[in-house]
């Protein structure tokens, strides 16, 4: 296992240079992210259209694994609706836990294969996973907002340890 | 002494006067000899729990073979030299601690269990008006139960200033004493910043105003000597495991008269005399306080490895260990871009510190990927992070069995990722 494997090129460019930095205001759902072990934080913001996301951002301190990991994914969501990014949110922990020859990440992963080479650092899995638990919560957040007032009014988060 | 015991001097005296010898003290350790992802290990994390020398593993393989059965309550010959090695662990203890009595020798699960079991016991007399002052550069484990302890009964807690050296502002210290403070307590070195607090004065201090004291020695006892009774505080805790002892044991030494007036804070067997519906008697000291059968194996191991560490000389290993630290904190300083968090005058072998453009936890990787095994996240004292602005740092601690080599690896480390994220 080499290092190079982990820390691929288009992570350390995305580390270096965050696309999509920064908070929408105003947005139509946000959540944020917490991983208190690493001191990891991010805050994503969300303008959708529907059920598609049509603008997001993300906000936040953390490690190249966490930040790039969250900049490719502002990449990958944007334009997609729900459906298609729970899809591609479960093709990419599958792609950062398998194991083995024929764990080869799949082709639809795009760009976001590049993540895959924390499969051999357990402990870093989590930096790469809570951009995407994130979204989740702000997604989720999103939908019950619109059914109930109450809901509305509260922060949606998530935190993993 | 013949000839030849004055030329190969027996590294098993403590009054050794032979240069340290890290190779052999080394090559008592099998862990040492183990690779990490095929690099030598480096092992820079004795501050979060510190490697067992063989002795240790034989004594707890040898008691777990011929000694093994409950303690205090059999008959039989096997239980009898159970409770031997038990209580044999109790006084090997206090000896090192020199502590006055073997009733005030409490085993426990660890530092934080004995910070606990004083919060949960001492701590029940507290009301509102009274005050716990303790430092900014507090374990979690010296902060959360008196929080606790704080919001139970009304009681507040203090919190003494540092500085940016990592040094604790000991006129603030001073300041906020008053009779209200019924309890200063406070680590003996920092686990975060390695910083070495004027603990002398800090116990003078409290004393003058009234008020006990309780010191976390989890980063100290395995460092350099401690004497209870020359300290003169009120409780001392500490862990087996940072005293290259077993995991799951620790230590609460408290004076006498304080734990005398102390109600039990976990009932069960074994704290016991006499137990009815209508009335329960509870046991001497120091049994009152340890509930169900303890970690007995633990203890054996924990007695060894008090003998390994007196066999090698608590003021040797601290020579040595500070050697290190100067050396290390040197070479750390002429790497770009590195900072090092805690810069106090007298520090034990702790050195925490950031590289510029790389996150610790990306560090913590490339370093474990060269074999060099650093800590790297908030050491369980996030107050202190906040206070240095960062949101962890790598921490490289040193051991009686750290030497040159360990330090030359992290540097070639740190160089690694200096390319990597170059």
């Amino acid at each position: 296992m080499d290092l190079k494997d982990l820390y691929r090129d288009v992570i350390l460019d995305h580390n270096k240079q965050p696309r999509n930095f920064g908070r929408l205001e105003p947005c139509d759902t946000s959540a944020d992210g917490n991983n208190p072990l690493c001191g990891d934080r991010l805050t994503l913001t969300l303008r959708l259209d529907g059920d598609r996301v049509s603008d997001i951002r993300f906000d936040g301190k953390g490690c190249a694994i966490s930040t790039a990991s969250a900049s490719l994914m502002t990449e990958a969501v944007k334009g997609k609706d729900r459906a298609a990014i729970e899809h591609l949110r479960e093709l990419v922990q599958q792609a950062l836990t398998a194991h083995g020859e024929s764990a080869l990440p799949p082709a639809e992963l795009g760009k976001l294969a590049a993540l895959a080479g924390v499969r051999e650092y357990p402990a870093r899995v989590k930096c790469a996973s809570l951009c995407w638990h994130t979204l989740h919560a702000a997604l989720e957040h999103h939908q019950h907002a619109a059914a109930d007032p109450v809901a509305a009014s509260a922060r949606a988060s998530v935190s993993t340890e | 002494m013949s000839t030849t015991d004055m030329t190969t001097p027996d590294l098993a005296s403590p009054y050794s006067s032979a240069p340290y010898d890290v190779a052999r003290v080394r090559a008592d350790f099998p862990i040492l000899g183990t690779t990490v992802r095929g690099k030598r290990l480096a092992f820079l994390d004795t501050a979060a729990s510190a490697q067992r020398p063989l002795a240790v593993i034989e004594a707890v393989d040898r008691y777990e073979r011929s000694s093994h059965a409950n303690v205090h309550r059999g008959v039989y010959e096997l239980s009898q030299k159970a409770t031997d090695a038990f209580e044999g662990a109790r006084e090997r203890v206090r000896r090192f601690l020199n502590a006055t009595s073997l009733r005030e020798v409490i085993f426990t699960r660890g530092t934080t269990e004995s910070i606990n079991l004083v919060a949960q016991s001492w701590g029940r007399r507290l009301g509102p008006g009274d005050e716990i002052l303790i430092t900014w550069m507090e374990h979690h484990a010296n902060i959360v139960p008196w929080q606790m302890l704080c919001e139970r009964t009304g009681a507040t807690l203090k919190v003494a200033p540092i500085d940016a050296r990592g040094e604790l502002d000991l006129a603030a210290f001073e300041a906020l004493l008053s009779p209200r403070t019924r309890l200063a307590a406070f680590t003996q070195v920092s686990n975060a910043l390695g910083t070495v607090l004027p603990i002398e004065r800090m116990i003078a201090a409290a004393k003058a105003v009234g008020a006990l004291t309780l010191l976390d020695g989890a980063q100290a006892v395995a460092h350099q000597r401690v004497d209870v009774r020359a300290l003169d505080c009120d409780f001392y805790a500490f862990s087996s495991h940072k005293l290259y002892g077993p995991t799951g044991l620790g230590v609460l030494w408290a004076r006498e008269a304080v734990l005398r007036d102390m109600p039990p804070w976990q009932g069960g067997g074994d704290m016991i005399l006499t137990v009815s519906f209508t009335k329960t008697t509870y046991n001497e000291l120091p049994y009152r306080f340890e509930a169900g059968t303890p970690h007995i194996s633990g203890a054996v191991g924990l007695a060894a490895a008090i003998d390994y560490v007196e066999s090698l000389g608590l003021e040797r290993i601290h020579a040595h260990e500070q050697a290190l630290l100067g050396e290390a904190t040197a070479a750390l300083r002429a790497v770009p871009g590195l900072r090092i968090i805690g810069e106090a005058a007298h520090k034990a072998g702790v050195i925490s510190f950031t590289l510029e453009g790389v996150h610790p936890h990306d560090l913590g990787t490339i370093l474990d990927d060269e074999g060099v095994a650093v800590r790297t996240g908030h050491h369980c004292a996030m107050p202190v992070m906040e206070f240095f602005d960062v949101p962890a740092t790598a921490r490289a601690s040193f051991g009686c069995y750290s030497d040159r080599a360990d330090i030359d690896q992290l540097l070639r480390a740190l160089g690694r990722a200096r390319e990597v994220f170059g």
